[in-house]
């Protein structure tokens, strides 16, 4: 139990950290009707492209403006700060180029959205592997030397005093989500969010109202798998390096959280910006729960597929299970119990 | 306005399930007109309106739209000119999204869509007197989701939706047939005001023989992908369904054969 407890502040950063994955899944799963499989390979590359740019950022910007002029700034300012942010950037531009390329394959060559998805997850392997990581399967990331958002270490250094609270990887992952949340919350209030909206709804209505579905598709493909990226840089931050494998099994996880969020709150959150709250904190439970898993019955880690994988098909029949069989019986006359 | 030119659709070509679904069609319409349009099943009504809507592409012919050669134009954008409902209620709105939603969207029609404000206070109120107007109770509704109505309430959301960026062509698919007398009485009648009020060019397919009598000024009847039978002005107004029939045995060779036709 004491080793749950321990581990708990890691879960729910983890869990904070793949919600915001698991607000991109919600993007393309729930609001575009799109199962969209890029997620797995999209994840990793946001994080190999953060973690690459973490450990060789300074000599780009050394081989672009000099190696002089690079000092000079690290002497002036805390190079650090542009260093992450470029790799933030870069892992978000990354993810947008995958939706994209999905995106394109779905809609202008025609290729049913799961299988396009599927190719890019599958080209994206090698992109990551060979251009993105330089064929080296693992990235570390130089926890002590840099300035990162959200550590794993970061937790223990809060906790021993060294580090201020608001740099406790739940703090700074929680901001980050509600930021995110709230950025979503006003695009998909907008027009064009509105017709991304419409666009999942109702296809054949949102064309006769002028708006241009297969473009939406493609935006909303690309907002999603920009998110992912993001979780993925996240997330190679917060563990330290970034391995090739880290997305396998994410689309899973964003699925999870999607549904878990929504049957533990779906009654309670109607509001839009609730809703994508509900799939974070989805994301949070569900680490929880396996952590919760792991610690009380010390099952072998190697086991954590199967077991997310069983977790979610629970989810996902149980309501399926509940409209087939527990169908409540019309109420007839007045409300007795009113 | 609308100048349709000799179109044809064939489904399926070169398969054994090959139909030719509109053969060489010509049709103009003049500002203004309110066209309605019968025929059996398969004669090629409701492909007549997709093909002008630009559901898929026509195989020949031209479509132009106020000057404008639309016959290439994809479908959303040809939606600049076009308001559309569809035969089936759950076709024209959006269920999960709330009826202002709807009406916002609707409202953009043809416009680019920005990253301004989906929905301003200003429009609420407009989408308030509107509703009043249909006079079904959805103006105290405005945040409900429309997957909560009944068929009807969201064919006549679609009407209005369709009516709300005044169309150069109003394109009406059956839109009444599958609902309830009662309500298909409302929403036609609830067409009838709209159309008259903005002097609309309107195509309003029926099934229901006294209703393309009683609407529109104009009347064409199909048979196996062309216009049998066109009836206008004065001409128009006389018509009975007995003549309706006999002008149809006489352009077809055939005796009319559709019982939901004749019972309607």
């Amino acid at each position: 139990m004491t080793s749950l407890l321990n581990a708990l502040p890691g879960s729910i950063s983890q869990g904070l950290i793949w919600g915001i994955m698991a607000i991109g899944v919600y993007i393309t799963y729930r609001l575009l009707d799109v199962a969209d499989l890029t997620v797995d390979g999209s994840f990793c590359t946001g994080g190999a492209m953060c973690a690459v740019t973490l450990a060789n950022g300074k000599d780009w910007l050394a081989a672009i403006f000099g190696a002089e002029t690079v000092e000079a700034w690290a002497a002036a300012f805390n190079l650090n700060i542009v260093l992450l942010i470029m790799a933030l950037l870069f892992a978000l531009v990354a993810g947008l180029l995958a939706g994209l390329s999905t995106g394109l394959l779905h809609t202008a060559c025609g290729i049913p959205a799961i299988l396009a998805g599927i190719l890019t997850q599958l080209g994206l392997w090698s992109v990551n592997l060979v251009s993105i990581m330089g064929k080296k399967a693992t990235i570390s990331i130089a926890v002590g030397k840099m300035d990162l958002l959200v550590a794993m270490r970061y937790i223990t250094d809060v906790e021993k005093g060294k580090r201020w609270f608001i740099q406790h990887p739940i703090f700074v992952a929680g901001i980050i989500t509600v930021v995110i949340i709230g950025l979503l919350y006003w695009f998909f209030g907008t027009e064009l969010g509105s017709s991304i909206r419409a666009t999942g709804a109702n296809r054949a209505m949102a064309r006769a109202q002028g708006i241009n579905t297969n473009r939406n598709t493609v935006l909303g493909l690309m907002l999603s798998n920009g998110l992912v990226a993001l979780s993925g840089a996240l997330l190679a931050q917060y563990q330290g390096f970034a391995e090739i494998n880290m997305g396998r099994g994410a689309i899973v996880i964003g699925l999870a959280a999607v549904i878990i969020g929504e049957v533990v709150f779906g009654k309670l959150f109607r509001n839009f910006g609730l809703k994508l709250l509900a799939v974070s904190i989805g994301a949070v439970i569900y680490y929880i729960v396996i952590q919760a898993v792991i610690s009380l019955s010390g099952i072998d880690s190697n086991y954590l597929k199967l077991l997310t994988a069983i977790i979610v098909a629970i989810f996902l029949a149980v309501p399926f299970w509940k409209g087939k069989y527990f169908s409540k019986p019309v109420k007839r006359g007045g409300n007795a119990n009113a | 306005m609308l100048e349709i030119t000799n179109i044809s659709k064939t489904f399926n070509p070169g398969t054994v399930n090959e139909k030719v679904a509109l053969n060489g069609v010509s049709l103009n319409l003049a500002d203004g007109d309110f066209v309605t349009v019968i025929g059996g099943n398969g004669a090629g009504k409701s492909t007549l309106l997709n093909a002008v809507a630009g559901t898929w592409p026509v195989d020949e012919g031209t479509i132009t739209i106020d000057g404008v050669n639309v016959t290439r134009m994809p479908e959303h954008k040809r939606a600049k000119y076009i308001g559309r409902v569809f035969q089936d209620p759950m076709l024209g709105t959006a269920a999960t999204m709330q009826i202002e939603e709807n009406l916002a969207l609707a409202k953009r029609r043809g416009d680019r869509r920005t990253l301004k404000v989906g929905i301003t206070p200003a429009e609420r109120q407009e989408y308030k007197e509107i509703l009043e107007e249909l006079g079904l109770g959805l103006e105290s509704r405005l945040t409900a989701k429309v997957g909560l109505l009944s068929g009807g309430q969201r064919q006549a959301l679609t009407l209005l939706m369709a009516t709300l960026k005044k169309p150069r062509l109003l394109l009406l698919d059956e839109h009444t047939a599958a609902l309830d007398p009662k309500t298909a009485a409302k929403v036609l009648e609830a067409t009838e005001r709209i159309v008259q009020k903005d002097q609309l060019t309107t195509l309003m397919i029926t099934h229901n023989m006294k209703d393309a009598i009683a609407h529109g000024n104009r009347l064409i009847m199909m048979h196996e992908g062309r216009v049998a039978v066109d009836v206008s002005g004065e001409e128009k107004k006389k018509l009975t369904v007995e003549d309706l029939l006999q002008l149809f045995e006489k352009a077809s060779g055939q005796e009319l054969a559709n019982d939901r036709m004749l019972l309607a």
